[in-house]
């Protein structure tokens, strides 16, 4: 599976994704900075890393999705290319308009930094074909702007039409109706809060993230 | 020529900030207050004679989030 992650100053989380992908996919992936205008040819997954971009002034991820690299970013969506923004990628997704919604401030406005509990929604989607429909999962979470906000319509769009990938099991930040990850329409961008590329070895405390990977993987396949 | 943006959060979307400020002005004493709500206010130094309408295209496309802020401009 050919990859990228996108570079932002400020990115925490770019190196431990592509560990991931290389390790998943036996390929390591592009690092593609985020002043590039352009892509490599053939994407399959393009990764929005997990940080804080430009140290999350004005919003988290409000700068990084006006960066040029994301109108290539925008166009390879729009070609079906899948997208995965986890965490600071997730608000930068909603920020770019790829995703409904917006994140907030964590409802307790502490930072939540723990491992959580995790239902799978979404069973058809490519995200999560590793992964049993409702079946629950551990992930870490590390934010403090995770609290997913929609209105009331656009919620409702996202649960009729199977677009709610991830829900949390337990209260963490106050996103609406749990919502802990959202595909896009087509199923082909997925923005989630808590960090699969955290939780790929058991060192890390749980595989359960490496699943999420091999799940794209075969979907590639 | 000098402009404010201001950005507050639509009505009806929790401000946990805004909530946590209230209880510190109750904690000091303040009665009375009975919401707070957190905005963010830009300065814009800009060259005489920028339209409001390019000001405004500047708050849609950047300073705020549309999905859950409104924005207000004033010319200083």
């Amino acid at each position: 599976m050919k990859s990228a992650v996108i570079v932002f100053p400020g990115s925490n989380c770019d190196r431990d994704v592509a560990v991931a992908l290389r390790d998943v996919t036996g390929r390591a992936p592009a690092m593609v900075w985020h002043g590039d205008h352009d892509l490599p040819d053939g994407l399959e997954l393009i990764v929005l890393p997990g940080g804080f971009s430009h140290g999350d002034y004005l919003r988290s991820g409000a700068v990084a999705a006006r960066a040029p690299v994301m109108r290539a970013v925008t166009n390879a969506a729009a070609r079906g290319v899948r997208v995965l923004g986890i965490c600071n990628g997730f608000q930068v997704l909603t920020e770019a308009g790829l995703l409904p919604g917006a994140l907030m401030r964590n409802a307790g406005l502490n930072f939540v930094c723990r491992h959580v509990a995790l239902r799978v929604e979404a069973g058809a989607a490519a995200f999560t074909r590793g992964y049993a429909p409702g079946e629950l999962i551990q992930l870490p979470v590390a934010h403090h702007d995770g609290s997913y906000v929609a209105d009331a319509a656009t919620l409702d769009r996202l649960e009729q039409q199977g677009q709610v990938a991830f829900r949390y099991a337990e209260p963490v930040n106050g996103s609406a109706r749990d919502i802990a990850g959202v595909v896009n329409e087509a199923g082909t961008v997925l923005g989630l809060m808590p960090h699969p590329e955290r939780a790929i070895e058991a060192a890390h405390g749980g595989t359960d993230g490496r699943r999420l990977f091999e799940g794209l993987l075969h979907a590639m396949a | 020529m000098k402009a404010r943006v201001f950005v507050t959060l639509k009505n009806g979307v929790l401000d946990p900030q805004g909530r946590a400020i209230g209880q510190a002005l109750a904690g000091l004493g303040f009665d009375g207050v009975e919401d707070v709500r957190v905005g963010r206010m830009f300065e814009l130094t800009l060259a005489d004679g920028t339209e409001v309408s390019t000001i405004e295209e500047m708050a849609r496309k950047l300073l705020a989030n549309m999905v859950i802020e409104n924005f207000r401009v004033e010319l200083a």
